[in-house]
């Protein structure tokens, strides 16, 4: 008999996500929902934030990470986030060793901003430089120079903050394999305690989309994230995500409550939930969102109650984002079955392309198999 | 009974892109579609048809009301005919419909080779033709060249030809005039026997098969017994009408001059056949007309259901399109690769293009077709001929005598500064040249015996490329020619693909085996391992391409926790996939079947 996961995760604590919709100015290839607002507009929406979690019905629950993103978090008033804090504490029981994150731009942080957010119990910053090289910055419609982030950083470090992600990001137009290079270089140079590295994706309806790029190539790309591992594991960072690096013990443990299977909860507009096996999402119309904030039922959208087949699939497909991926163990204690008896022929198939790892309890992506993980995930997912 | 001398049955010919269309749209704006007497009592019975149900008339075949200088009524039946050289056979069955036929040549281009061939099909059904110049609004037009060039040409009295624009409608009313005063009216006896010619037909699955007709002699209406002279099916009618704009309108009878529909509850599309002679069982007449000699396809390619599961459906559609198209051929077939399917022939690359489009449009179906042939004649050791349309069949080599390829005899109509380049084209594609004449200084007529098979796949296009759209083709089967032909093989991973199977010649088999290995590696994507694409003659390989591995294939950022969208990403990609076909371990997706048609595009 298969034990709900429902059922073992009461004990665990949550993670919570907060979404932060406004920036300065929208950067070229951002597909989130995000964009830059009148001072009225960002009262108006930290405000409904407080209600949508007074209303959540959580209260007790154990939260072990929280994070704040965006957006841009750091462009809101002191003064109303620290609001929605209040109502988090209220209402959660928020861990004392939780991980608390923040997202910042450069040029968005003083060092008041960042006395305040360690008031409010932030204990983890992460900061998008995405590139060290002003020209690529200003190709990405990003608002900020690499002088900035060196500010900002620094200033980070004064206000304490010990625990600092860097966000970058490659294949981007105009970019060389050695801009590349020279910006992992410079980034670990400053030693945050962990570096994310996203590919460019061009997303549709973002002024990319409609723009002729001279994106690298699929050869370029190929070594690009290769050379991302190599140089990175140079000071000491460990990749453990197909995105993720990070020094010893500083893996992000929210993010990696995504992708674990962990239960958490979204606030803001058209954030994601995973709660006692629903998947649901906030509306992502703002209007909608103002007005029914106090009113959870009604502005969640796309809500999914999850099958056995879509929990075994998503254990599987998320696990393997993992560079450890998943444990066969695990898997049977969850499941009832072995991974095993339900992909059997896909595993196999895998490892004789070389994809697939097999070693003792777990079953990973090799190398080779990080960089087309699409082509191995999908076959995971059961119909 | 309508006063026969009132009415006028016409089609309208044109080389493509004269303005047959525009005119035909005019013709039917200038006029009305109800006679004064029959507006009262029409408009109901129209209406309560609509009710029942909309039925769209796929022929365009359109009854319109004509009030003349005269002051008399007219009523004309205007029969479209297509312009395509795939479509001969289709002008030639409208063509008997009718009395009469308007010529329309566009002032600037004047005449082109399809003009010439369907002013042919014209004269030697015995119709009047009526020649317009169209587009004389255009600043190149030249309407006096024209003119002279018809005359000249064709050998046609044009002085009195109406100089209009269909565009802009000037001068229409001059065409419709001269329907009625030179067109001829019909000359049926209503009082003979019943004599009807079925030139087309549509399947309707409430009132079963919709016959078109031309009442040559007698009447019809709701209760005669009547016969098919061919099939021998016999019926009642249910219904006699005529054809409104996208509608039929039901009447109490069809006599002799006529042209319209009828209804007998006929659910076999067999007992319909396009060309048969409908006559009174009880009363029938003498003899049948003589019909359309039956046109053979000459272009044969399999089909197949993308999903399996819909083989059945696809039989049920191409049984439905046959109904319509008596020019269309098929009988079940199985690929290694593509599973159960269907060999068809068809008239033209054209016509098999028209028929793929509407088993996807209008019966929702997804296929998968393979590279098209011609009929071959393989001519084995032990003295059989066989008729090969599936190059797969072929029989072994050392079966083989010799095999023989079709030929068509062309026409190509060009300016002169494009002779060259246009017999370039027909040089690499095997022609041998016939002769040229000068229609006039700047124009030529290029005749040409070309393969068939050299021409079913790319020529046109090629021939408007190397012309800038000047030239213009025609041509006609004339007959077989032994030739130096091979099966070009394709392997994909090492393994042979039935379906990319094609005969070639010799002599061009290298470059063709080299292009289409090119090809598929473009179409074929990117697979986690390496796929060599050859192609073979036997056992040997004369090209080889290769795909290679897919490098890249990640999603690097997981959106804030949005594992749905996540996973709808991945699962779209994994449907992706399944739409592609599996030959081996390669995935090979569907259009990749058609490459062959596409080696000489750059």
């Amino acid at each position: 008999m298969m034990k709900t996961t429902a059922e073992m995760k009461d004990a665990e604590g949550i993670g919570i996500y907060i979404h932060i919709p406004f920036c300065v100015r929208k950067c070229l290839y951002c597909d989130f929902p995000s964009g830059p607002a009148e001072s009225g507009r960002i009262r108006a929406y930290m405000d409904a934030l407080v209600r949508e979690i007074h209303m959540c019905g959580e209260e007790g629950t154990r939260a072990d990470t929280v994070f704040i993103g965006g957006g841009t978090p750091s462009i809101v008033d002191v003064s109303l986030m620290e609001n929605v804090f209040n109502e988090l504490y209220r209402v959660f029981r928020v861990s004392p060793e939780a991980e608390i994150t923040m997202e910042a731009n450069p040029g968005t942080l003083s060092e008041e901003k960042l006395f305040a957010y360690r008031q409010f119990g932030v204990n983890r910053l992460s900061i998008g430089l995405q590139s060290t090289d002003d020209r690529i910055l200003r190709r990405l419609g990003r608002i900020h120079t690499c002088e900035d982030f060196i500010k900002s950083y620094g200033c980070a470090r004064s206000a304490g903050f010990d625990n600092i992600n860097v966000d970058l990001m490659f294949a981007v137009p105009g970019q060389s394999s050695e801009d590349w290079r020279r910006t992992l270089h410079s980034a670990a140079s400053l030693a945050p305690e962990h570096i994310s590295a996203y590919s460019l994706i061009v997303e549709e309806g973002t002024p990319f989309s409609r723009m002729d790029l001279d994106l690298p190539d699929e050869d370029t790309e190929y070594r690009m994230y290769d050379d991302t591992a190599e140089i990175l594991a140079g000071y000491g960072y460990r990749q453990y995500e197909i995105s993720n690096y990070a020094l010893p013990g500083r893996e992000s443990r929210h993010n990696s409550a995504y992708w674990t299977g962990k239960d958490y909860i979204g606030f803001g507009l058209s954030a994601a939930s995973l709660r006692r096996d629903e998947r649901y999402r906030v509306t992502d119309d703002m209007e909608e969102y103002l007005v029914n904030a106090g009113n959870r039922e009604k502005m969640l959208a796309d809500r999914q109650e999850l099958t056995d087949n879509d929990r075994i699939s998503e254990f599987m497909f998320l696990g393997l984002r993992m560079t450890g991926g998943i444990s066969k163990t695990e898997f049977r204690n969850r499941f009832g079955h072995t991974v095993r008896e339900i992909y059997e022929p896909v595993i196999r198939k895998h490892k004789e392309y070389g994809l697939l790892c097999e070693e003792g309890d777990r079953i990973f992506l090799t190398r080779h198999g990080i960089h087309v993980s699409n082509q191995v995930m999908m076959d995971f997912l059961l119909s | 009974m309508t006063d026969q001398s009132k009415i006028r049955n016409f089609c309208i010919i044109a080389h493509i892109d004269h303005g047959k269309s525009t005119l035909a749209d005019r013709i039917i704006e200038k006029t009305g579609l109800l006679t004064e007497r029959e507006m009262q009592a029409q408009i109901l019975d129209n209406m309560e048809l609509e009710r029942e149900r909309g039925i769209t008339i796929k022929s365009q075949a359109c009854r319109i009301v004509y009030k003349a200088k005269d002051g008399e009524e007219y009523i004309f039946n205007l029969i479209d005919t297509p312009g395509h050289v795939d479509f001969n056979y289709e002008v030639s069955r409208s063509l008997a419909a009718c009395d009469g036929a308007i010529l329309v040549v566009d002032a600037a281009q004047g005449i082109e080779a399809q003009t010439l061939a369907n002013v042919y099909l014209a004269l030697d059904h015995d119709l009047d033709v009526l020649p317009v110049i169209n587009k004389i609004d255009l600043p190149s037009a030249q309407p006096d060249r024209v003119i002279s060039e018809i005359e000249d040409v064709i050998g046609l009295e044009a002085e009195d030809a109406p100089l209009i624009s269909a565009k802009t409608g000037q001068n229409v009313e001059e065409v419709l005039e001269q329907i009625v005063t030179k067109i001829p009216a019909p000359k049926g006896d209503p009082e003979a026997p019943l004599k009807a010619l079925i030139f087309d037909s549509v399947y309707d699955s409430y009132k079963g098969v919709i016959v078109f007709c031309r009442i040559m002699d007698g009447t019809v209406r709701k209760g005669t017994p009547i016969r098919m002279m061919a099939t021998g099916f016999t019926t009642e009618v249910v219904e006699v009408g005529y054809f409104g704009a996208g509608q039929f309108i039901p009447c109490d009878e069809l006599s002799a001059g006529m042209v319209g529909y009828l209804t007998a509850s006929i659910k076999n599309v067999r007992d319909t056949r396009v060309g048969d002679t409908v006559t009174n069982r009880l009363n029938p007449c003498a003899e049948a007309l003589p019909g359309y000699k039956k046109v053979n396809p000459m272009v044969y390619c399999g089909l197949y259901p993308a999903d399996g599961a819909r083989y059945g459906d696809l039989r049920d559609a191409l049984e439905k399109l046959q109904l319509n198209d008596a020019s269309l051929f098929y009988e079940p077939e199985t690929s290694v690769a593509l599973g159960f399917g269907f060999r068809c022939g068809f008239l033209g690359l054209l016509h098999l293009e028209i028929i793929e489009e509407r088993l996807e449009r209008e019966y929702n179906l997804d296929l998968v077709t393979t590279a098209p042939s011609v009929i071959y004649k393989v001519h084995k050791t032990n003295g059989e001929v066989m008729d090969l349309t599936n190059p797969t069949n072929l029989p072994d080599p050392s079966e083989i005598e010799y095999m023989e390829e079709p030929i068509v005899d062309a026409e190509i109509m060009v300016t002169t500064e494009f002779i060259g380049p246009i017999m370039d084209l027909c040089q690499e594609r095997r022609g041998q040249y016939v002769g040229m004449e000068y229609m006039e200084e700047t124009r030529a007529l290029l005749r040409y015996r070309l393969p068939l098979n050299e021409i079913i796949y790319d020529f046109f296009d090629a021939l408007k490329s190397r012309s800038r759209g000047y030239a213009s083709l025609d041509y006609e089967l004339s007959g077989y020619e032994r030739s130096e032909l091979v099966k070009l093989d394709i392997l994909v991973n090492k393994e042979e693909v039935d379906a990319l199977s094609f005969i070639v010649h010799g002599g061009t088999a290298y470059e063709r085996g080299r292009k289409m290995c090119e090809k598929l590696k473009e179409e074929i994507p990117r697979q986690l391992f390496e796929i060599p694409i050859q192609a073979a003659i036997g056992s040997k390989i004369i090209a080889r391409e290769t795909v290679k591995a897919m490098r890249k294939d990640v999603l690097a950022k997981c959106y804030g926790g949005d594992i749905t969208r996540k996973k709808k990403l991945l699962e779209k990609q994994k449907e992706g996939k399944k739409r592609m076909r599996q030959i081996g371990n390669v995935e090979i997706p569907q259009k990749a079947f058609m490459s062959v048609l596409k080696l000489d595009e750059n």
